[in-house]
């Protein structure tokens, strides 16, 4: 098994800040913490799933309706993770629900499906899911740390920095911005990274 | 597959029988779920602290404290109709929420003789949705706030959802509906803007200033609907 299949998009392949795709999601649900931290784990079970059912199809899907056969595994699976979710953790669904049912649309999942499960073999495609989950996921939760932090004072709500020091501007999408960018330009500054 | 009609076909056949089998497995889990945030947001407008009772606990005070009355247009009683005979019928436009039975308008609310509290639905349009919650009044002078909820709504996370927050409910506490005895509803000013002093205005949420309008809205109108009721009983 190719291991690097699993590093490469923690850091080196990161599909937020070097590809720069799902910034939809990392700009909308970073500001706290714990919503970052399930909606990585419902973008690790639709990716890693969506992967594995691709791959497994992959020698069936006739090429002329790919992109369709994907959407609809893709909407399938998050629409179960979002029903899963307003069952058994109701109060964090009534926050998230409108988030996790924009993963459909999330370009990484896509992207992943159609450039990488269609041709690799269900093996693969499983570490692909994973490490490209993974690597969203430390990037949303790099961001949500920050913005929870500056925005609201407190890390997984509780309290660390007093009030009157809170930043509003960081619990809107321009700090989001912000927080992003500053990853991005740190990690490329750090591995001299430059764009062809 | 030679055929891709065939095998689309029978994908989305699989797919969709997975979600239904899905959606009807965890129904029940669901509707409970849905039906005990209501109660939950009930007990809370009255000031019982819920967030750390096991479920069990909640029913049993939701049944020890509330009972639920149903009111005509008249603000009359209707002993014989009960809550979940009601028909809901939501205007898109206003979020205003409709009940009715055999084509008549009726007005749900509970009251908590425990708690000296009546308590009433309230929803209206925030900035992206429709706004669920419940108010609650004093029992004796229809006048003095007892709490507020939302229990359902889908306004962005970190700021509109801020309504739901703990600051934000408890401003409400204590003030007043009711100015020289005209119904004058409570204001949700800009974020900071509430005068500490006055009993008619609350601080809103920075950021959402639209969504703190919509629940200026909703309070002054749904509590206009029950007005005629207020008026017979203070």
């Amino acid at each position: 098994m190719n291991k690097s299949l699993f590093t490469d998009p923690l850091v080196d392949n990161n599909p937020i800040t070097r590809q720069v795709l799902g910034i939809c999601s990392a700009l909308a649900v970073t500001v706290k913490l714990e919503q970052a931290l399930v909606m990585t784990l419902a973008l690790t079970f639709v990716l890693t799933m969506s992967n594995i059912i691709v791959s497994m199809l992959r020698k069936y899907i006739p090429s002329s309706i790919r992109i369709i056969v994907q959407l609809t595994v893709i909407s399938t699976l998050v629409t179960l993770i979002d029903k899963a979710i307003a069952a058994y953790m109701y109060d964090l669904s009534k926050e998230l629900s409108v988030f996790i049912a924009l993963i459909v649309t999330n370009c990484i999942v896509m992207g992943r499906a159609d450039a990488f499960a269609m041709q690799n073999n269900v093996k693969d495609s499983l570490m692909d899911g994973l490490g490209n989950s993974f690597g969203y996921g430390v990037i949303l939760i790099l961001v949500a740390f920050f913005r929870e932090l500056f925005g609201f004072g407190t890390f997984f709500g509780y309290v660390l920095i007093p009030e009157a020091y809170n930043n509003g501007l960081m619990l809107l999408a321009p700090g989001a911005f912000i927080i992003l960018g500053l990853i991005i330009w740190a990690q490329r500054s750090l591995t001299a990274f430059v764009e062809d | 597959m030679k055929n891709k009609y065939v095998f689309i076909l029978s994908l989305t056949f699989i797919c969709s029988l997975l979600l239904a089998l899905f959606s009807e497995g965890l129904k029940s889990k669901t509707l409970f779920n849905k039906e005990l945030d209501k109660k939950k947001n009930i007990l809370e407008t009255i000031g019982i602290n819920v967030s750390a009772m096991p479920n069990d606990d909640i029913l049993s005070s939701f049944n020890k404290n509330i009972a639920e009355i149903t009111l005509d247009l008249n603000g009359n009683l209707a002993y014989n109709i009960k809550h979940n005979q009601l028909n809901v019928i939501e205007n898109n436009i206003t979020g205003e929420l409709i009940y009715n039975y055999g084509n008549i308008d009726y007005l749900p609310a509970f009251i908590s003789e425990t708690m000296n509290a009546m308590i009433i639905p309230v929803s209206g349009k925030g900035l992206w949705s429709s706004l669920y919650g419940y108010f609650a009044l004093d029992l004796t002078d229809f006048n003095s706030v007892k709490g507020i909820t939302f229990y359902q709504h889908g306004e962005t996370p970190g700021l509109g959802a801020e309504i739901t927050k703990e600051w934000f409910k408890s401003n409400f506490i204590g003030k007043k509906i009711y100015k020289n005895d005209t119904l004058h509803s409570i204001k949700v000013t800009k974020a900071g803007g509430a005068d500490k002093n006055s009993l008619y205005e609350v601080d809103g949420i920075s950021g959402a200033t639209i969504t703190g309008r919509g629940v200026e809205t909703l309070l002054k109108r749904d509590l206009s609907r029950y007005e005629v009721y207020f008026r017979k009983r203070k």
